[in-house]
């Protein structure tokens, strides 16, 4: 919904330009713009209205400068509060120096703890290390079993206590086993728990006694709503919180709980968990989560993944031709396959500034990426190279060997075409500086 | 990868450019084989969930698989391949349909009980600090300020009732203190309480009307970690309590140990479960628990999905597969499909209804884990927005912990238990 702040901002501040500078009375409808967007994106409603107060003294009297849009400079204030809100970059857990290293993994009820668990163990194993996995959650109906099979599926050693055994005896008998033979990190789950059980955080409690962690990591769903700041700063009153994991990050939450949760609790995000696969782990960018936050996609993740999938040399390649008007059927071949290699493709579209809410209800169909490709693979190179020679009867061939029908490959040519058009457009509208509006920066 | 800044912002913007085309190809591609893509989509995700739990399991369900030797069930159908849409769907070989004894639901140890205990205590405690707090905003006596219009805004807003339904409410709050209708505190109440009951709407029927054809087809659905296979096993205790026979499916064939822990549930509840291997097509084995509910007479089939992001096309395509099965047998079925919403989630809950209502036609909503302290406020947008109710809400991990929902209580929460 709020995928074009920048542009309803710019809307809410066009006034402002012949007047040269902010002032409270016209950033006010402005602030309630950046208001209903936090709301929106479940940061809690104490946090928001303090971070409105601070970006309010910020902007005020800020010169609009004439070249750049007021909404544009506006949305950067706020962007670079909430990154400096969140936090520094990532950092990983640090390793004790006199091993084993010990991890607590705690947190509600079904946000992603067992997972998470088994993500750190398959980190650590990659890394060169031991990682040992402990199963504490006696309470969850085959939450062991889980993590055993997960920690099988990664190649980690799980350790299971004896049936009836309390959680911290478990954990006790696991450092144990762990100093005995050379384990190292110690990664310990335990059951999901409400902050508000008094019994269940003793557990907790108890269990961390015995453990005594170097890192104790809260994980919360990256979908929870105002709640993140009772839970978050619970915990970290209970057994003083070292790190925060927000999980399921490959979903469409802003996860706005982010901000909530650095607010009350001051404690750094380490990581983030984007998919069910278990190597979906990644370290936290607080620049990427801020324009989340702000639904204005995520720009820097999708230029990383381009550089990825995309050779360099074969790129300024593109980009020549492009400039030229040679742009044929072999290059959007490549093009395609470039952009396969970056990933599902409901991801990245994701990424992109302003398309998320046209994405809305748009089922992508991988299957058809590769249709497309097949209909180019049954080209002569010379249909590619100009597909004018395409006429009705090479149309027929090209549709049999690529197993489609005549109107796929007639829809192909007119999308190829229409794309060179709009190419011609951009060109003459002056390509990279209008190309990424809506951006501030 | 040192390019300069220039170069970097053209492959964005050319990426970007791309992908909206692309997206446009795909968007009018997929609509002619829509059918195609759902058959195909569940395949991604395989790989993992392949790894057989070996006989690893606690006590109580090598139980359950005695009292199944002892007791052999009826021969699923072999013809499952064939219905479950087209042809070449292998299944893995390891058929079993267990029927767990009708042991009463009394192994729950005393541990549980105490902690349940514990439980309410805590819950009582959370809502008279929250009543504490309303009474202090909303203290008796008060007139009727902007400061305390903000003070009321702040509460809906914790309640994660969002935007779109805090204005709503607000403004017919504010239309009434313009009109001079609200005199003292107890107005402002009675207005927020009517307002958000209207929001809600009627309460909703029950979920095994009398009288009603066996067997009654009852989906969950839900993204991950949400409390769909806890919510099965209450509703099988419930059901299996008034003297109904349940039988649970065992669909989500993909977390490790899911179907594991349906069958410590099945056996807690007495209820029949219906299970293969892990990895195994989800849409064959709800054919499968099919043919046994209506077999052996079932009055209730709940099946157990796998949690999804509602954002994944293919899974999404894959929990619609069930849905064809089912439909396949039976246009009527199946007669409910809930969604399971965490309380904790936020506004992600309405995105979260709107993917599974367009994919599988909602008939309602199961609010889990309410016995925290958040609120679940979101479910009012998803009424009005998509018109699906709130059927039952989890208070507890107790089997007894699922209650039928009731607006006027929901508001009371909502409203902090003011004027209740």
């Amino acid at each position: 919904m709020f995928e074009n702040l920048t542009a309803r901002l710019d809307e809410t501040l066009r006034r402002l330009r012949g007047q040269g500078k902010l002032s409270e009375a016209n950033i006010a409808e402005a602030l309630r713009e950046v208001r209903r967007a936090l709301l929106e994106a479940d940061v809690n409603f104490k946090v928001a209205k303090e971070f409105i107060a601070e970006v309010r003294e910020e902007a005020i009297g800020l010169a609009v400068a004439k070249t750049v849009s007021p909404g544009q400079q506006f949305v950067k204030i706020v962007h670079d509060h909430l990154v400096q809100l969140l936090g520094t970059g990532s950092r990983d857990i640090a390793f004790a120096t006199k091993p084993p290293t010990r991890v607590l993994v705690v947190g509600l009820q079904g946000s992603g703890k067992t997972t998470l668990v088994a993500k750190l163990g398959l980190r650590y194993r990659q890394q060169g290390r031991r990682p040992l996995l402990v199963a504490c959650d006696i309470h969850r109906p085959a939450a062991i079993d889980q993590l055993e099979v997960l920690g099988k599926s990664v190649g980690v050693e799980v350790f299971r206590g004896e049936s009836g055994a309390a959680a911290e005896e478990i954990a006790r008998d696991a450092l144990d086993r762990a100093r005995g033979d050379g384990f190292d990190p110690v990664i310990v789950d335990t059951a999901g728990r409400l902050h508000i059980d008094a019994g269940m955080m003793q557990e907790v409690a108890e269990v961390k006694k015995a453990v005594k962690p170097h890192e104790v990591l809260f994980v919360a769903d990256a979908m929870t709503g105002q709640d993140a700041v009772q839970s978050a700063k619970a915990f970290d009153e209970a057994l003083g919180l070292d790190g925060v994991v927000l999980t399921k990050m490959d979903g469409d939450a802003r996860g706005g709980a982010a901000i909530s949760i650095r607010a009350v609790t001051g404690k750094p995000i380490k990581f983030i968990g984007v998919g069910e696969k278990l190597n979906a782990l990644e370290s936290f960018h607080p620049d990427r989560v801020a324009s989340r936050i702000l639904g204005m996609g995520d720009v820097v993740s999708l230029v990383e993944k381009a550089q990825d999938a995309v050779d360099e040399e074969e790129a300024l390649k593109l980009a020549e031709k492009l400039k030229k008007q040679a742009f044929t059927l072999d290059d959007f071949r490549t093009q395609l396959r470039y952009l396969r290699k970056m990933g599902p493709l409901e991801q990245i579209l994701g990424m992109i500034p302003g398309l998320g809410s046209k994405m809305k209800g748009l089922t992508v169909d991988e299957k058809a990426l590769v249709r497309i490709e097949a209909i180019i693979n049954s080209m002569t190179p010379l249909e590619r190279m100009s597909p004018k020679v395409i006429n009705g009867s090479r149309r027929k061939r090209i549709a049999r060997g690529s197993g489609t029908s005549v109107q796929e490959v007639n829809q192909l040519l007119r999308q190829f075409t229409e794309m060179k058009k709009m190419l011609k457009r951009l060109k003459s509208m002056g390509m990279g500086r209008r190309g990424l509006s809506g951006l501030p920066f | 990868m040192k390019l300069g800044r220039k170069w970097r912002e053209r492959a964005a913007a050319r990426a970007a450019r791309k992908a909206a085309k692309e997206a446009e190809a795909a968007a009018a591609a997929a609509a002619s084989e829509a059918a195609e893509t759902a058959r195909a989509g569940g395949g991604k995700r395989g790989a993992t969930g392949s790894a057989v739990v070996g006989g690893s399991l606690a006590a109580e369900v090598a139980e359950v698989a005695k009292d199944a030797a002892a007791e052999p069930g009826e021969s699923p159908a072999p013809e499952a391949g064939a219905a479950a849409g087209g042809s070449g769907d292998s299944r893995g070989s390891g058929e079993s349909v267990e029927s767990g004894g009708h042991a009463t639901g009394g192994t729950a140890q005393p541990a549980r009980g105490r902690r349940r205990e514990r439980l309410k205590a805590g819950l009582a405690r959370t809502r008279e600090r929250v009543a504490g707090r309303l009474r202090r905003t909303l203290g008796a006596g008060r007139r009727v300020d902007d400061a305390l219009l903000d003070e009321v805004e702040e509460v809906l807003y914790e309640a994660d009732l969002g935007v779109e339904a805090c204005e709503q409410v607000l403004d017919a709050l504010r239309e009434q203190a313009r009109a001079q209708r609200l005199r003292a505190v107890e107005d402002v109440v009675a207005v927020l309480r009517e307002e958000l009951l209207r929001l809600l709407g009627e309460p909703p029927p029950p979920l095994l009307p009398a009288g009603a054809t066996r067997p009654r087809v009852i989906v969950l659905v839900g993204v991950n970690g949400a409390g769909k296979t806890t919510t099965i096993g209450k509703l099988a205790a419930r059901y299996g309590a008034e003297g109904k026979r349940v039988i649970v499916a065992a669909a989500d064939t993909f977390r490790a140990a899911a179907i594991d822990q349906l069958a410590v549930w099945a056996e807690r509840s007495g209820a029949e479960i219906v299970r293969q291997d892990p990895g195994t097509d989800p849409a064959a084995v709800v054919f499968d628990a099919l043919t046994a509910a209506r077999a052996r007479g079932a009055d209730l089939l709940l099946v157990d999905t796998a949690g999804r992001l509602h954002n994944k096309a293919n899974l999404m395509a894959e929990v619609q597969k069930i849905r064809r099965v089912l439909q396949r047998a039976d246009p009527t079925m199946p007669h409910e499909t809930l969604l399971v919403i965490d309380g904790v989630t936020g506004q992600n809950g309405l995105l979260q209804a709107r993917g599974f209502h367009a994919a599988m036609g909602l008939t309602g909503v199961v609010l889990t884990k309410l016995d925290g302290t958040a609120k679940g406020g979101v479910v009012v947008a998803v009424k009005t927005e998509l018109g699906v109710p709130v059927r039952l809400v989890g208070v507890g991990e107790a089997l007894d912990d699922l209650q039928d929902f009731v607006p006027r209580a929901f508001v009371d929460e909502i409203l902090g238990g003011l004027g209740a």
